[in-house]
């Protein structure tokens, strides 16, 4: 069985650094990239690198003989939501980079394995995307009732989108701490930074963990989980983990600390914007998980 | 600049400016967000028994601040706004949040605790990501307020530009906020000057200052000749860093100048020392670390976890702070001040 093929819908920022990260799988070979502006620098890109392009939209793909094995949706939440029936009916698996949110929530190094039957695969956010599978460590040691992310993204990075939703991703990304995450309560808040040069993006986990639990197994498990992560983002990076005692600020908790770089890997987007290149590394890892399934064993 | 000598526009027909007491959210940060219902209740009835009109109330990094990377409160904050609705005769009870921390949903909760004015926060270049939440607080019937946090760190044209983008959003009063008490007096003067210039008749303009370089004052009275109407202050300076402008202070001077900001001198001297001073753990000096705030154009917030850092991993929490400058964090970034301490504690 060869490569599976792919399609990208969507020809903007994300959908381009996709197609470079693609092109490097040994499972995944994209074939066709679909946007909506003749203009597209996206479309043109593609075509340099040997793809079929069109700015016809869905329509042409979907009335092409030849049909792709997985779909990468890179357009909006709400589009997606309208392009997701159809690509339902055509039997095309979707993997969704916006936040429509209409599949499951997948973190590759935390729930991968469990979603390999769905329709379509819904990426969460940047945030969860960094933080999540630190998340999932920690609490498959011991539990944790309240977990806290902080993902801070130079301004540059963040484009109009995710602007005008900002609440969008608190939420989501709230949400997929505690149903992929596994926390009892999840909590995320995002900070734009317009430091000039651009930071990386940098994330924290803090959670809550019981009082007399075992810190050496605790933070066995983030660093070995850090290292699965770092197998797809080559630039995520964390420091030693941090353990405080229970105090008043801290609301009377044992907290464990995790800090966390992710240095983007430069393919289209700058090294800086690692909240972007996230996302489309995992959205790759996942399509690489899907198509090594279909693969007799 | 030039400085004209008095207030061209007044804010109403009895007031010249319209004050705004923070010292319960912005003196939360001072408290380690530790305040109870009783101290609001004694704060609350004593600010709106000296005139005081408006007073914010909320966890000091704005709704749903309560959390490990800011500190958890004692009592949850719907709570001290609901105490502090029921104590105000006449003040109204003013709330803040920061979008990409706090949610639609928040704003909502604190209108039902009887919140009537909704301020909310952004960096001083990111005004974009409040458009849904100022669109909500009008839906809502809330009076509006913009705060353009770090207004130290972006030129009187990029303030311009990010307060129409707030105007235009439903802001009723865009804020120069000098969160790290680093702007000196002409600088305030043009910061505001050209917010009054791009808003004109669309929305005020207002000041809220801290005391980093002690120019709190001084400050808030250029940012009233450049045409500011509102004036954030915190009694006895009950606030992050080296506090707030102290409002005792300020309408004292404003009373001596004529102008009329509707609070009893004499009431709301009483007020700091006999009510809010106590409740407070110590006064809000300018010492080593607040100044270093001032000087290195540091997020006022950062004081009390430089303070608790330095100790927690026997770091220099001037040495923290500075470094906090040289990153260029904004407001909200306190869990990278645990990332500095490391840092710092990895060249030992």
């Amino acid at each position: 069985m060869g490569k599976a093929t792919a399609a990208i819908v969507g020809s903007g920022n994300i959908g381009t650094d996709l197609l470079y990260k693609l092109q490097r799988s040994d499972l995944i070979e994209p074939r066709w990239m679909i946007g909506v502006d003749p203009d597209s620098e996206g479309l043109k890109r593609a075509r340099q690198a040997g793809l079929e392009a069109s700015h016809e939209g869905i329509d042409w793909l979907l009335q092409q003989d030849e049909k792709p094995d997985l779909l990468f949706e890179a357009t909006s939440a709400y589009v997606f939501r309208a392009n997701a029936p159809r690509y339902k009916e055509a039997g095309i698996k979707a993997i969704d980079l916006t936040p429509a949110a209409l599949g499951p929530y997948v973190v590759p190094a935390a729930n991968m394995m469990d979603n390999l039957d769905a329709d379509n695969i819904n990426l969460v956010t940047c945030g969860g995307q960094a933080t999540i599978p630190i998340v999932h460590a920690i609490s498959s040691v011991v539990p944790v009732s309240y977990a806290e992310i902080v993902a801070s993204v130079s301004s540059k990075s963040a484009g109009p989108g995710t602007r005008d939703n900002i609440d969008e991703f608190t939420r989501t990304t709230s949400r997929g701490i505690e149903v992929v995450g596994g926390a009892e309560r999840g909590k995320a808040i995002i900070i734009l930074n317009p430091a000039d040069p651009p930071p990386l993006m940098r994330n924290t986990v803090f959670c809550a963990i019981p009082e007399g639990a075992d810190r050496d197994a605790i933070a066995g498990a983030i660093l070995k989980r850090v290292d699965e992560v770092a197998q797809y983002v080559p630039g995520y990076r964390a420091r030693e983990p941090q353990f405080d005692d229970p105090s008043d600020i801290n609301g009377g908790m044992a907290r464990v600390a995790v800090f966390l770089e992710v240095e983007g890997a430069g393919d289209f987007f700058p090294p800086y914007a690692g909240n972007l290149d996230i996302m489309t590394a995992a959205a790759a890892r996942v399509g690489e998980v899907l198509a090594a399934s279909r693969i007799p064993a | 600049m030039p400085v004209p000598q008095t207030v061209p526009v007044p804010y109403s027909d009895t007031l010249d400016l319209r004050v705004t007491d923070s010292s319960l959210r912005d003196g939360s940060h001072a408290k380690r967000h530790q305040f109870t219902t009783e101290h609001v209740v004694n704060i609350v009835a004593a600010l709106d028994d000296a005139g005081v009109p408006v007073i914010e109330v909320t966890h000091g990094d704005g709704l749903g601040g309560s959390s490990f990377n800011y500190g958890f409160s004692h009592t949850p904050e719907l709570e001290l706004i609901t105490a502090a609705v029921k104590t105000a005769k006449h003040a109204k009870i003013a709330f803040l949040m920061l979008p990409g921390l706090g949610v639609k949903d928040d704003i909502r909760a604190a209108q039902d605790a009887g919140g009537q004015i909704c301020r909310i926060a952004t960096h001083c270049t990111e005004a974009d990501v409040s458009r849904q939440h100022f669109g909500l607080a009008r839906e809502l019937g809330l009076e509006t307020v913009g705060f353009l946090m770090m207004s130290h760190s972006a030129t009187p044209e990029e303030l311009a530009r990010q307060g129409r983008i707030m105007a235009d959003a439903g802001c009723q009063c865009v804020y120069v906020v000098d969160s790290a008490g680093a702007l000196i007096m002409e600088q305030t003067y043009d910061r505001v000057a050209a917010l009054v210039a791009e808003l004109g008749d669309d929305a005020q303009v207002g000041f809220h200052g801290h005391e980093n370089l002690g120019m709190g004052i001084a400050n808030s009275l250029f940012a009233a000749r450049a045409g500011a109407k509102q004036i954030d202050g915190s009694t006895r300076r009950f606030g992050a860093g080296a506090g707030n402008t102290p409002v005792e202070g300020f309408v004292a001077v404003a009373d001596k100048l004529g102008v009329k900001t509707g609070i009893d001198v004499r009431k709301i001297i009483d007020a700091a020392e006999d009510v809010v001073r106590p409740v407070m753990d110590g006064e809000c000096l300018l010492d080593r670390l607040s100044l270093t705030m001032g000087y290195a154009g540091v997020y006022s917030s950062f004081l009390k976890h430089a303070d608790r850092l330095a100790n927690r991993y026997d770091v220099s929490g001037a040495e923290l702070l500075i470094r906090a400058g040289q990153r260029k964090l904004v407001g909200g970034q306190e869990d990278q001040l645990i990332d500095i301490a490391l840092e710092i504690v990895a060249e030992k």
